[in-house]
Parts: structure tokens; sequence; C-alpha cells
């Protein structure tokens, strides 16, 4: 990055070399009143070999503040990690930049791929032990999915979208079906659930329906065109669409078929008395964000711009996006983004002109199911409780997050 | 004559064999050995089926939870330290074992689940390092000190999952899945 001005004789010289391969920076400008490069981006080997964004861009993943469990904890550790959604564009979370959700975020496994296998056993006609490269054989799967961590909800004190929202991701994801390897070893009759064991310390997933895993389970080895991130679960990883992020068993390494309810530590983390919090705690719901303009951004001034934001729901795909520019009293429309696939992230835009004046934006979504994503107050009508601010939304949180816009161009949350 | 009688229930069994006896398609992966498979089974399901030989006291278990030095997270009875306490808060009883607080060996449905974790996931930084004697002591300790058992109860593969823990029926049963539900019927949002 210090070098400034490669030299001009090597730098032609060796573009003959280079003629039809790689383009190592711009051609220095020739005329003067045009707007430079502030220097020129030397071609070393590691660059060569994986390559790196800009120097000016500096969005970055942080910490998830304090909430109902700090991270870092007691002991400093660190296992929820936030997207920083605010500057995200289309609907694919860089690997780099994908949100980390672990019981011990610190001690991430170092798995060698070569050493690693997956078992499949329990009530299955043939228990089968596969390696990295047996999964690679067979008939694979690429889709587009988000992620969500159960804990992603607003509060009145966190100001940005990353600190609102950060929590959920999306990324395309390439595997082996779950039920290609289930019907493999014959699933016998009946068998209602499986639990999942990955190599980390709690080792284990809440237990998953065997009507989901036969639906749209994936086993992934893939992430957005290259190997899995350790953070993500390196060699190998379970995907339960549109499910609670925990379900998304990393360092997968062991399916049981079972035929009850297994009750694991996870299913026990997710106990509650109340059966409409239960129901609602299981898949993700109808869920939406503006990301611009979102908390701690500023507009420059009145005039055109392009509202943005990210949709998505467990029930399968968005057929719907709206947005208010007065605070919820009317709402139109927003333009869907490309095509919205089931349980991913899809982007929204909305023409706007801002008068300058104070307003609130909202978005709510409507997904294919025809779940609709609901403000607070509407949530704390239907289950007939105050709406205070202590009121928190029964199971996972989908509802509506409100930014302030300011006479000044200063975006706030404007949950109260 | 016989035969023809019998026919269709011939290919009704044939046709049941079929399905439920599918043959694998790809013939990719290896069959694991029995011996294998329990080694890598440490699921440990509410009927206790999985459970390995051994047993376990709560005096033994008090010793463990020394030795291991389980109190230097925990606190010395299992309160008091920085990680999370083992011991129920005040304020609970058999009629709302809910108010004992989110402590694992009281508001567990199952005592396989507290043998399940401390098994895979304690003690901290050292997990995997605890015999199978010793994961039954410390769960009988755990228990003893909630009141859940006696003094004198000895916990081994049979006993542990008759262990009558007082949560055992007061949660609410996740929905049953399928494809194209909505999260909760009636349930607009
Ligand atoms: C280095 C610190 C440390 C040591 C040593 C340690 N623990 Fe833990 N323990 C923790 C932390 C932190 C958690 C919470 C883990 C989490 O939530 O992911 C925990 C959780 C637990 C839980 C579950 C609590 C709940 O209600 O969910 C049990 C039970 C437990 N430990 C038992 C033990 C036993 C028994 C030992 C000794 C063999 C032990 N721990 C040693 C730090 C420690």
């Amino acid at each position: 990055m210090d070098s400034k001005r490669p030299d001009r004789r090597r730098f032609l010289k060796g573009g003959a070399a280079l003629a039809g391969g790689l383009t190592l920076g711009a051609v220095e400008p020739v005329v003067g009143q045009l707007p430079g490069p502030e220097g020129f981006i030397k071609g070393t080997d590691e660059l060569i070999a994986y390559g790196e964004r800009s120097r000016f861009v500096d969005s970055v993943r942080i910490a998830h503040p304090p909430g109902s469990r700090p991270s870092p904890d007691e002991f400093g550790l660190v296992f929820h990690v936030a997207a920083p959604l605010q500057d995200s564009v289309g609907v694919i979370t860089p690997s780099s930049l994908h949100f980390v959700g672990t019981t011990r975020g610190s001690f991430m496994p170092d798995i060698d791929p070569r050493k690693h296998r997956l078992m499949i056993h329990g009530m299955v006609d043939r228990p089968l032990t596969f390696t990295m490269e047996e999964l690679k054989r067979l008939p694979s799967v690429t889709r587009t999915h988000f992620i969500e961590c159960a804990g992603n909800s607003s509060r009145s004190d966190r100001r940005t979208a990353q600190e609102t929202h950060g929590m959920t991701s999306c990324a395309e994801w390439t595997g082996v079906p779950l039920s290609v390897l289930l019907e493999e070893a014959g699933v016998k009759d009946g068998a209602p659930w499986i639990v999942c064991e990955g190599t980390e310390e709690v080792k284990g997933s809440s237990s998953i329906p065997m009507a989901k895993a036969m639906e749209d389970c994936l086993v992934a080895y893939g992430m957005n065109g290259e190997d899995l991130r350790p953070q993500q679960g390196f060699p190998l990883r379970l995907m339960v669409p549109g499910f609670e992020g925990i379900f998304h068993t990393k360092y997968l390494r062991r399916i049981k078929v079972v035929d009850r309810y297994y009750m694991t530590y996870n299913d026990y983390g997710h106990l509650t008395q109340d059966p409409d919090t239960a129901a609602l705690g299981y898949q993700i719901g109808p869920k939406s964000l503006i990301t611009f303009p979102s908390g701690g951004q500023e507009l420059p001034g009145r005039g055109f711009y392009e509202i943005s934001g990210l949709a998505w729901s467990g029930g399968g795909a968005i057929s719907r996006v709206e947005v208010s520019t007065d605070g919820g009293r009317s709402w139109s429309d927003a333009e869907i983004k490309g095509s919205a696939n089931r349980m991913a992230h899809t982007r929204f835009g909305f023409s706007w002109n801002w008068d300058g004046q104070e307003t609130e934006l909202q978005s709510r979504c409507t997904d294919e199911l025809g779940q609709v994503q609901p403000s607070r107050a509407q949530v704390a009508e239907f289950f007939e409780v105050p709406l205070g601010p202590s009121f928190r939304v029964p199971g996972r949180d989908n509802s509506i997050q409100p930014w302030r816009v300011a006479s000044d161009g200063s975006v706030h949350n404007a949950i109260s | 004559m016989r035969f023809l009688k019998l026919l269709p229930v011939l290919i009704l069994m044939l046709m049941a064999n079929s399905a439920l006896a599918q043959s694998p398609t790809y013939g990719v992966g290896r069959t694991p050995s029995a011996e294998e498979i329990r080694a890598w089974d440490i699921s440990i399901s509410p009927t206790g089926e999985e459970l390995p030989p051994g047993s376990g006291t709560p005096e033994e278990g008090a010793l463990v939870y020394q030795r291991k030095r389980c109190g230097g997270c925990h606190g010395p009875e299992g309160e008091g330290g920085r990680a999370d306490r083992l011991v129920k808060r005040d304020g609970g009883s058999e009629a709302d074992p809910w108010a004992w607080g989110r402590v694992l060996p009281i508001r567990a449905p199952y005592a396989t689940v507290v043998w399940d974790y401390i098994n895979r996931g304690m003690p901290l930084n050292r997990e995997g390092t605890l015999t199978a004697d010793e994961v039954y002591a410390l769960t009988a300790y755990l228990l003893y000190i909630n009141d859940v058992i006696g003094e004198d109860g000895v916990l081994d593969a049979q006993s542990l999952p008759q262990v009558e823990m007082p949560n055992r029926n007061t949660f609410a049963r996740v929905p049953d899945w399928e494809p194209g539900m909505p999260r909760l019927q009636g349930y607009p949002y």
C-alpha cells in the first residue's frame, strides 16, 4: 500500500508479458483535471493468490452489543459477532462479514478435512460414514439462504442496523441435500426426529423434525463459491433453512435418526411454558429492515434517495415489501430487486424524495404463506398485553424497525 | 386357486418391503462398525439407552467437583462464581419449578440432559477429560444440592433416567412441523 508509484519502466516492460492477463492498476491519468487514483496497488504474491478489498472500504463486524447475553462474557469470550448490514448491497453477505454465533466463539475447532468424517446412524437400515471426498462425489445443490440468530432483536438503545439486526446474514451454500444422505442410509419407517452433532463444545443441535430434514436441509461444504470458513463450520455445516440459527450445526460430524424429541441441551435452552412462544420460537417470521437510510447514517440534504433494505422469512419466499415514509400511516409497495428466493435475504428498493422535514421510515414484508411482518403495537394488541418499553415480542422478534430521519439528515432508531 | 387368493397379499407384502428397505442409490460411503458407532454416539436420550456403564454418588461428586476445580468458575457450592450458578434460586416450588431459575440441574426435564451436558461440555476448556463414573458422580452431586435426590442416591445407567425432575411436565411442546406451515395457527404475523 505504500508503493505509491511503481517503477514506470518496469511497469511498461512487464506490461508486454501481462498483455491479455492481469491488469495491475490503472494507467496514470494524463488529463490533470480528472480525478486520479491515490496511487497504485502493487500486485503482490498474496494479492494475486487471494484478493483484498480497497483500503478505503472499512465496513467491519462488531461484537454484538450487550443485551440479554453479553458478548464478550465474564471470561472475555466473544461469541456473538454482528454483520454490518448498513453497508450491505445486494443479498449476499461476504463470508468475511457473515455474522457469527457460537457457544464459544474463541475456540473454533481447527479441522483437517482429510480426517473429517460424517456418520449417519440410529434408526436407519445402513449406518454410513462419509469422508469429505465421498460427500463431494454425491449430487450437489447450490442455494441462497439466510441464517439468523434467535437473539436478533432490536431495542431502543441500539443505534445502527448492525446493532439492531446484525445477527442475520445470507450466503450461497453448496452441498448435498440431507434427504440424499438419509435415503442412502435408509430411514426406518416412522422415525420422527434427527439430532446432530458438530466438533465443538456443546456439540449438539436441537432436535430437528424428520419432515424438515427431508424437505430442504443441506449438508453444506461450500459458501459463496469456496470452502466454508472456520467461523461458519469448516469443513461441513448443516443448513436448516428458515429455522433459527442454532439448528445450523457447524463442524457437522454426526447425524442420528431417533424415535423421539431428544431434549438436547439446545432443546432445553429453548424451553418455555407458553405454547405460543414455543411455536413462535422455531421458524423465523417474516422480517425486513431498511439498511439505507438507517441509524447512524446521515443524509446530506433534501432530494432524491433510493431507500434500500432487506426482507426475509423462514416461511419461504418474500412476496411483497411495503415502505412507509410517514411513520406507518400510509404504505406503498417497494420494488423487489432480482428474484425473491426461499428463506433468503431479498433486496428491496423504494424511490423517495426527501423534503427535508423530520419523518419516520418503516418497511414491512409479506411472505409466500401470507404471514405479514407486524409492528410491536400489533403484536402487543394480539396478545392483549400493554405496549411499554419492556414489551418483548414473544418467540423470535420479527417486528418492524422504525428509523427517524431528523431535519438535519441524521438517522436514529425510533423504537421507544 | 389358493395361490390366486394369496397373490394380492404377496404383492402387498412385496410393495411394503420395497418401500421399507430402500436400496442405496449411489453406494458411496462406508459402513461403520458397531464399536465405532458406540464410541461416537454421545447423544443421551431421555430413556438413557446410550448411557455407558458406571455409577456415582453425591459424596463422590462433591470430591470430583473439587478435584476438577468446577468451583473455580461456578463457585464452591454451585454459586457465587463467574460462570452460571448450578444451584436453584429461592422462590420456586414443586408447583412452580420455573421460579427456581434457568439452572440446568433443576430446570432440565430429565436428569439425562444434565449428564449429557457435563459429559460433552465441562470442565470448560478441558472437555472430554471426565470418566463416566465422574460424570455420574457430578450429576448426583448437582442433583443433590438442588434437593432432587437424597444424600444416599446412586446414579447409574438404570437409575439416572428414573430421576423425577420437578420440571418434567411443565414445559410447552414444540408444534409438529410440516412444510408450508405458518409459525402459529391463527397468528397473522
Ligand atoms: C473455566 C470455567 C469453568 C469450569 C472449570 C467449569 N465450568 Fe461449567 N460452565 C462454565 C461456563 C462459562 C458455562 C456456561 C456455558 C455456556 O452457556 O455456553 C458453564 C456451564 C455449566 C453447566 C450448565 C449450566 C446451565 O444452567 O446451563 C453445568 C451443569 C456446568 N457448567 C457444570 C460444570 C462442572 C460439573 C464442572 C467441573 C467438572 C464445570 N462446570 C467446570 C465455566 C466453567
